[in-house]
């Protein structure tokens, strides 16, 4: 792993720098550097830091971990690869993601897994393991969202209006989800055994990065959201 | 069945002495007009479903049929016209959002029918362009400020990313999913033929049409339908869609009957599953996140390819492409309200925007006053009907023109406004497999190349009679221009003196 040393480098250079090795890189002093390893194919990239917006958009395979928290539109268009943050995520995390992984320890900001979807045999997976702010999985169209709500606070496991436009894929928050209102095109219910066990290693890797039990995180109803039409908007229109 | 109170709007004219019975109308129909009944051997027609798309008239091989306008008509009245009688029918009928396609065909003004060009006589004489060479190449992107020189004294020629162009057209954003694969397949040849570029829309990029990646416009939009790294680097330039003419603050979905195999594989989403492209991009709400996102594909992309902005014409563009201009955006396309569409309400289409001329003009001085000009390519578009429109929008202060009515029209388009059915019976807005193989690729490459030909020579034509030998010279040159009819706010606007000033 080659040692980078962030500090007093724009984006454009700190980028074409990682892009000039062929190994992994270990990135320190970041600060609010944008775009990091935006569209990178290959290697691991440790970010010790915080990296800025756009951290890497339209990832195509590269593995990112961040030791800290990461701001705004992680993963934006991410094809594949995976990426872990250690901490906190700011807004729009995982927009219209196609695959690959995105595994948050800590909270999630606003919009989450906006326009997620699903491709053949990219299935996207986002799991967030402290809480979701609003608009999570807006227009979802494919792919995996699950919120695991173990943070300490007293905050709903997801703030307002979860899966508004939702008419692909599934959402799984690990809680009853007593009094949260879901919009009407969906359908929410407590997920069954099966059900669970198609989640279950996703649940079981992210545990394991973030030195979590993962039994004990099982051990408890999660919620399933799923849409009930792939057309929501079928019946709206009349031609003229 | 109850009273549905809809008028057919046409009326199916057939020629009995002439009609052979071959039946090619029954079968070339895609909306079910057409019917023999063998008892009594006549060919019969359900008018109401008729969308006057000319196939059957165009195929008769008798000339036998024509398509009328219904002579039925409800009481003429000037405020509640036919159609909005009929519109009031159709939503109490369903409760259905009015859907409507391609422009805004209500009578608003033309500005480009208001606007004449100038002529060299007897001082600066004209020039002849089949005599002498006359330069159409236009480069989009980014310019510098001043001449700037390296500390040998050589002048710095290393621009920022550029598109060349051959002429200052380019063929607009239509996806595959809204136009067929055989129309994509014959603006992408087309366009390679022409030196140009034509735009794969928001639905992705087909396999089969990564070759043509120099002569491709790739868009990012709100849903980033197929957007992924191979995607970003096939073209020759991105273009994000913040909006378009047709519709402008408003999204798209393409419904989920259209998005049969080969459409899923470009857009990269499940078969069947509608493909929402919702109004706002959900992370842009200000410049800042604009340029967040131009920058992102620039550094995806290693900074090789210009950016696109496409904007629809608004109330405020020209502060709007101002703040563009300072996103780092190497291009702003701006669409007019009279653009194209597969599919928008009716009342967006009919009601928003505003048209081409004044936005371009607009933008184009606050541009120049602003001292960024320089900064930004302007692309327009939004009903470009000829090569005198792309001469006067080039006059404007235009770089380019994006056409794609004219295109689909040069494809065989008999602009009936049906796209949003499926149904083309031209081959053009289909996934029908049968309806699009009416469109034979290389004949329609042929016709485009064909159009474009004719524009390049009256293009060339124009300039030579205003003694202009090079495009860039007529870039924002609106000494060249004269309103005809138009009062002092409009001529104040678009920067033009009136005929005989």
């Amino acid at each position: 792993m080659v040692l980078l040393n962030a500090k007093a480098l724009n984006h454009q250079s700190l980028n074409q720098e990682i892009k000039s090795v062929s190994h992994d890189v270990e990135l320190t002093n970041v600060l609010g550097q944008r775009f990091i390893a935006a569209g990178l194919s290959d290697k691991t990239i440790d970010i010790h830091g915080t990296p800025g917006n756009a951290l890497a958009a339209y990832l195509n395979g590269a593995t990112i971990n961040v030791y800290g928290n990461a701001q705004d539109a992680v993963g934006d268009t991410m094809n594949s690869g995976q990426i872990n943050v250690f901490g906190n995520i700011g807004d729009a995390p995982g927009y219209a993601m196609r695959g690959g992984r995105i595994y948050v320890k800590g909270n999630a900001g606003y919009r989450a897994g906006i326009h997620m979807k699903a491709y053949k045999e990219h299935l996207p997976v986002m799991i967030i393991g402290g809480k979701a702010g609003s608009f999570l999985g807006e227009y979802q169209a494919g792919g995996i969202i699950i919120v695991l709500g173990l943070t300490d606070d007293d905050k709903d496991i997801v703030a307002n209006f979860p899966c508004t436009g939702m008419h692909g894929g599934r959402m799984f928050l690990r809680s009853t989800c007593d009094g949260i209102h879901f919009p009407h095109q969906v359908t929410a219910r407590i997920a069954d055994d099966e059900t669970m066990e198609t989640v279950r290693p996703y649940i079981e890797e992210f545990c394991g990065i973030f030195g979590y039990d993962a039994k004990e995180v099982l051990d408890t109803d999660f919620t399933v959201i799923t849409p009930d039409s792939k057309n929501p908007y079928k019946q709206m229109y009349v031609a003229n | 069945m109850p009273i549905n109170y809809i008028l057919p709007e046409f009326e199916v004219e057939r020629n009995d002495y002439r009609c052979i019975r071959c039946r090619v109308c029954e079968r070339q129909c895609a909306n079910g007009v057409h019917r023999y009944e063998p008892d009594g051997d006549v060919m019969l027609s359900d008018e109401t479903k008729c969308v006057d798309c000319q196939r059957c008239v165009c195929l008769c091989p008798t000339h036998a049929l024509k398509i009328k306008k219904n002579e039925a008509a409800l009481r003429t009245n000037a405020n509640w016209k036919q159609n909005t009688i009929l519109e009031i029918y159709k939503q109490a009928n369903t409760g259905g959002v009015l859907l409507s396609s391609m422009g805004n065909p209500d009578p608003f003004p033309v500005y480009w029918d208001k606007i004449l060009i100038n002529a060299s006589q007897v001082t600066n004489p004209s020039i002849d362009p089949l005599r002498e060479p006359m330069e159409t190449r236009v480069f989009l992107g980014k310019k510098p400020h001043e001449i700037e020189r390296k500390a040998n004294g050589e002048i710095n020629t290393e621009l920022p990313p550029q598109i060349e162009l051959e002429l200052p057209v380019m063929f607009s954003a239509m996806s595959y999913g809204s136009i067929s694969y055989n129309a994509h397949k014959s603006l992408a040849t087309a366009a390679e033929a022409l030196g140009i570029c034509y735009n794969t829309g928001e639905g992705g990029l087909h396999e089969d049409f990564y070759r043509y990646g120099k002569n491709t416009i790739v868009q990012v939009a709100s849903g980033r339908f197929g957007v992924y790294k191979d995607y970003l680097e096939a073209g020759a330039a991105i273009e994000i869609k913040m909006g378009q003419g047709a519709k402008p603050g408003i999204g798209g979905h393409l419904p989920g009957t259209k998005v049969g195999a080969d459409v899923s594989k470009t857009r990269m989403i499940p078969e069947g599953s509608d493909a929402i492209s919702p109004a706002p991009h959900h992370d842009i709400y200000s410049i800042e996140d604009l340029r967040q996102l131009v920058f992102s594909l620039k550094e995806a992309t290693e900074y090789k390819k210009p950016v696109i902005v496409k904007v629809a014409a608004v109330h405020n563009i020209a502060a709007i492409a101002s703040g563009i201009a300072r996103s780092g955006a190497d291009i702003i396309a701006i669409d007019g309200f009279r653009g194209g569409t597969g599919a928008a309400p009716t009342r967006i289409r009919d009601n928003v925007g505003i048209p081409i001329e004044l936005a371009l003009a607009a933008v184009d001085k606050r541009l120049r006053d602003e001292g960024i000009r320089q900064n930004v390519s302007l692309v327009v578009g939004g009903s470009v009907r000829s090569a005198s429109d792309v001469v006067k929008a080039i006059a404007l202060g235009a770089d380019a023109c994006y056409i794609a009515t004219s295109a689909l029209l040069a494809l065989g388009c008999h602009l009936c406004r049906t796209c949003q059915s499926g149904k083309c019976n031209w081959g053009i807005a289909t996934q029908d497999p049968e309806l699009v193989k009416r469109l034979n690729p290389e004949t329609g490459k042929e016709r485009l190349v064909n159009l474009l030909t004719a524009w390049k020579h009256e293009i060339k034509e124009m300039m030579g009679l205003m003694g202009i030998n090079s495009i860039e010279a007529l870039r924002g040159n609106r000494l060249m221009l004269r309103g005809v009819g138009l009062n002092e706010k409009e001529l104040e606007i678009l920067g033009i003196s009136h005929a005989g000033e």
